[in-house]
């Protein structure tokens, strides 16, 4: 049953990581759009397309952070102590760019603009740089097991941590580009279609290059997981390499299907990956994941709570995201 | 100055306790303001849209559409606030939800599912506006409604869990090696708590929001519209006001019999007794005598159980030693807290009296400028209230962090930067309350200033029309 929570958990990180991490992504761009007169457009497209579902999308990392809580809490309080730091400034840029950008859309003028408009952006990128530094922590073996603190500062500040964040960051601006694109061809924007198709573009090579760095990385400081990425992982890793090579030749040729589609897969799948690679621990090489385990109780009530959701939830994000992808109903209600 | 913040630095670098504290307690303090908005915004949203539809009134739904706009600023901030706590629970207290997260946790699983559920709603139900069939669109918001009860009622089971642990079997190591999951969530203090607090989010969200409009009628706004907003909320709340004096009832019973020293810093009761007075205000000292305060003979004791009256024995702190109990300072703050709960509380009844007796003989809301100055405070006495009511549950319930098996100061992280942490959110936090607020005010505006036209502008609004925009959406575009 332990092995059924993880998966759950390693799902939800897949969620997020797609979800989520294309709202951080937007942000990025936001970030790099250029001063207000040029990156307006950019800017307006970026605002409309996150606009509706950012918020919810903080659920994910909510579940993330209960299942730990609740399944493995003893890797959770040593995941805590360790890594306090990245998650503290993580929490604070949730704040700031959530903030920053709900209320950037109703004030009106350009100087109060800019400046939530920073906090959003640069923000944007902390949070997904922080989880990326997390996530190498963790997978580098360097949480130790017992609710214990491992080393504050080298725990984050390592050569596998740099590249989880630097690659979080360029794949959720990759993932952010491929949407953006998608969005801006149902808007019917020609010149925003090519704007972040040519970012889609820089982000998809960026992110095979760091990819393909991080490989020598991986194999000098975390050779568990090095292993298990060349072992047991090795098929995700080849279905990552042909779907992202398969999106960016869809990119280039400019295809109107397929390529969102192709980097999801891709994304996932490298996500999955790290998570097949380092079976059967939870922290690499010093707590496995059914030593970690809680009681019996506990994880059918996680896996309940899952099922339930399946039911709730599911079908009320599939009308979302219909009454959103329809576009124009019949106009109802309030004469506006 | 400087000799205050060097020495800030020493005390934290040895303890991060205090610190821990203060972060958690200022953070929920912060985050329970939005709650009542999330929860019951939703409920006086679809009365105006109700009215609005059933008898075709069109300032009913505008107010509606509106209410549902402001809803999603509050939403959104309530969701990252929320977001912060659930880091803040491993990064404060690792500790605690490391030997205590199996049971403590699984409430938040539902509430998770919840919250999950009314973010999507609320989306719907604002995208709806222009996409979906009238009462379509009605029903899209009842679920909001649902998962706003049901979340807050999970996230109370958890704090009720802390006050009545249960559900678990301790292994020889003093580790959990069985959980029951319906009886942690289904745990003794729960029912009451959480009625509670479900009705205090409809008390203080009804007052609160009705306190905008009263001031709005006091500065002449006395329109339909405003007329509409004010009685929505205010009779929601007059409603609940009673309703949560006799929960807080049972509620006060409940800890009478079950978490006694906590009743006695509520009452002020050093040594066991019977016939002990009602304290209004006053504190204790030191050596466990009290001072100040006005003594209202034997009544603490007749309300703890009033088939036996007067001679009805309350347990005094003394009961237990004193690394058991709150200190001195703690408990001083959860008796004022209480005073000031009670007191607020019974001046928020006596004007949600006045508003019945005026609906029940005269058919309307009282007319007088005197009520509606009144109504224009409830807002934020409502809030002091609930927060009031807070302090009394959580720092009633210490020293322990786990009611009876875990201390505060054993469940803290061991991390001296905390004090950094704390001074980071309350700044980040400053920034965050003030500007809610002020955009609040900017949209209340431009509602005003400009009717609807602008009102896309706004998160999550409906998507501007793409095949006309509306000369601000050029604007912006361009």
């Amino acid at each position: 049953m332990s092995t059924a929570v993880a998966a759950v958990l390693l799902l939800a990180v897949v969620v997020y990581a797609v979800f989520g991490g294309a709202d951080f992504g937007a942000g990025f761009w936001d970030l790099i759009a250029g001063g207000p007169e040029r990156g307006r457009r950019p800017r307006a497209a970026i605002e409309r397309s996150i606009g509706p579902v950012w918020e919810a999308n903080h659920v994910w990392l909510i579940f993330i952070f209960v299942v730990l809580w609740t399944s493995f809490p003893e890797a959770y309080a040593s995941i805590t102590l360790t890594l306090f730091v990245p998650l503290t400034i993580a929490a604070l840029g949730i704040v700031l760019r959530g903030a920053s950008f709900a209320f950037r859309k109703v004030v009106a003028t350009t100087p109060q603009r800019r400046v939530l408009g920073g906090g959003f952006a640069i923000s944007s990128v902390l949070v997904p740089y922080c989880m990326g530094a997390i996530a190498g922590g963790i997978a580098s073996g360097r949480v130790p097991a017992g609710g214990r603190a491992g080393d504050p500062v080298d725990s984050w500040i390592n050569p596998t941590s740099v590249l989880g964040g630097v690659l979080a960051v360029a794949v959720v601006a990759y993932l952010a580009a491929v949407y953006l694109i998608w969005d801006a061809r149902r808007a019917g924007d020609v010149d925003m279609v090519a704007y972040f198709r040519r970012r889609a573009m820089a982000a998809a090579v960026a992110a095979a290059v760091i990819a393909a760095a991080g490989v020598l990385v991986l194999r000098a400081d975390a050779r568990y997981l090095y292993d298990g990425l060349t072992s047991r992982a090795l098929p995700l890793v080849i279905l990552s390499v042909v779907c992202g090579a398969g999106a960016l030749v869809l990119l280039v040729r400019d295809a109107a299907r397929g390529a969102r589609v192709l980097a999801v897969v891709a994304v996932a799948s490298i996500v999955c990956s790290w998570g097949v690679a380092q079976w059967p621990y939870l922290l690499p090489e010093s707590l496995t994941v059914s030593a970690a385990a809680s009681p019996t109780g506990t994880l059918t009530a996680i896996l309940f709570a899952v099922a339930l959701a399946a039911v709730i939830v599911v079908p009320g994000f599939a009308l979302l995201y219909v009454l959103d992808q329809r576009g124009v109903l019949p106009e109802e209600g309030v004469r506006d | 100055m400087n000799a205050m913040l060097g020495g800030a630095v020493l005390v934290a670098a040895v303890d991060p306790v205090p610190w821990a504290r203060a972060q958690m307690a200022f953070t929920l303090m912060f985050h329970i303001i939005l709650v009542p908005l999330g929860v019951s915004w939703a409920f006086m949203t679809l009365i105006a849209n109700y009215r609005g539809l059933r008898h075709d009134d069109q300032d009913a739904l505008v107010l509606a559409q509106r209410w549902s706009k402001y809803m999603a600023v509050t939403f959104a901030v309530g969701a990252v606030t929320g977001t912060v706590l659930t880091f803040e629970f491993g990064l404060l207290w690792p500790r605690f939800m490391g030997q205590w997260g199996e049971a403590f946790g699984v409430p938040f699983a539902f509430e998770g599912l919840f919250f999950f559920t009314e973010a999507i709603f609320i989306a719907i139900y604002i995208f709806g506006w222009r996409r979906l069939k009238p009462w379509a669109h009605f029903w899209t918001g009842v679920p909001v409604v649902l998962a706003g009860v049901l979340g807050s009622v999970s996230v109370v089971a958890a704090n009720a869990w802390m006050n009545a642990p249960s559900g678990f079997t301790l292994g020889p190591d003093g580790t959990i090696v069985d959980v029951d999951p319906i009886q942690v969530i289904f745990n003794d203090a729960m029912p009451l708590q959480a009625a509670h607090m479900v009705i205090a989010a409809y008390l203080v969200g009804g007052f609160l929001i009705a306190s905008v409009y009263a001031t709005g009628m006091l500065r002449g706004r006395r329109d339909h519209y405003h007329h509409l907003g004010f009685v929505i909320a205010f009779s929601v709340a007059a409603v609940a006001t009673p309703i949560q004096m006799g929960v807080g009832d049972s509620l006060a019973r409940w800890v009478y019999n079950n978490q006694p020293v906590k009743f006695a810093a509520i009452e002020l009761v050093p040594q066991t007794s019977s016939d002990v007075p009602e304290t209004l205000l006053g504190h204790l000292n030191q050596d466990g005598t009290v001072t100040g305060g006005i003594p209202i003979p034997g009544l603490a004791s007749w309300l703890s159980d009033p088939s036996t009256g007067e001679s009805t024995v309350v347990q005094g702190l003394d009961t237990v030693p004193p690394d058991e109990r709150p200190t001195v300072r703690q408990t001083d703050s959860v008796h004022l807290a209480w005073d000031v709960m009670v007191g607020l509380g019974t001046l928020l009844l006596l004007l949600s009296a006045w508003y019945g007796a005026s609906w029940a003989f005269r058919r309307r809301m009282p007319a007088s400028r005197w009520f509606l100055r009144a109504a224009a405070c409830t807002g934020v006495l409502g809030v002091l209230t609930m927060e009031a009511g807070w302090v009394v549950t959580e720092v009633g319930r210490q020293p322990w962090i786990v009611y009876n098996h875990m201390k505060v100061q054993d469940a803290a992280t061991g991390n001296t930067g905390v004090w950094i942490t704390f001074l980071a959110v309350v700044a980040l936090y400053a920034v965050l309350g003030v500007t809610t607020v002020l955009v609040l005010r900017s949209m209340s505006r431009r509602f005003r200033r400009t009717g609807e036209l602008a009102e896309h502008e706004i998160p999550y609004g409906p998507r501007e029309p793409q095949a006309a925009p509306a000369p601000a959406d050029q604007e912006r575009v361009r």
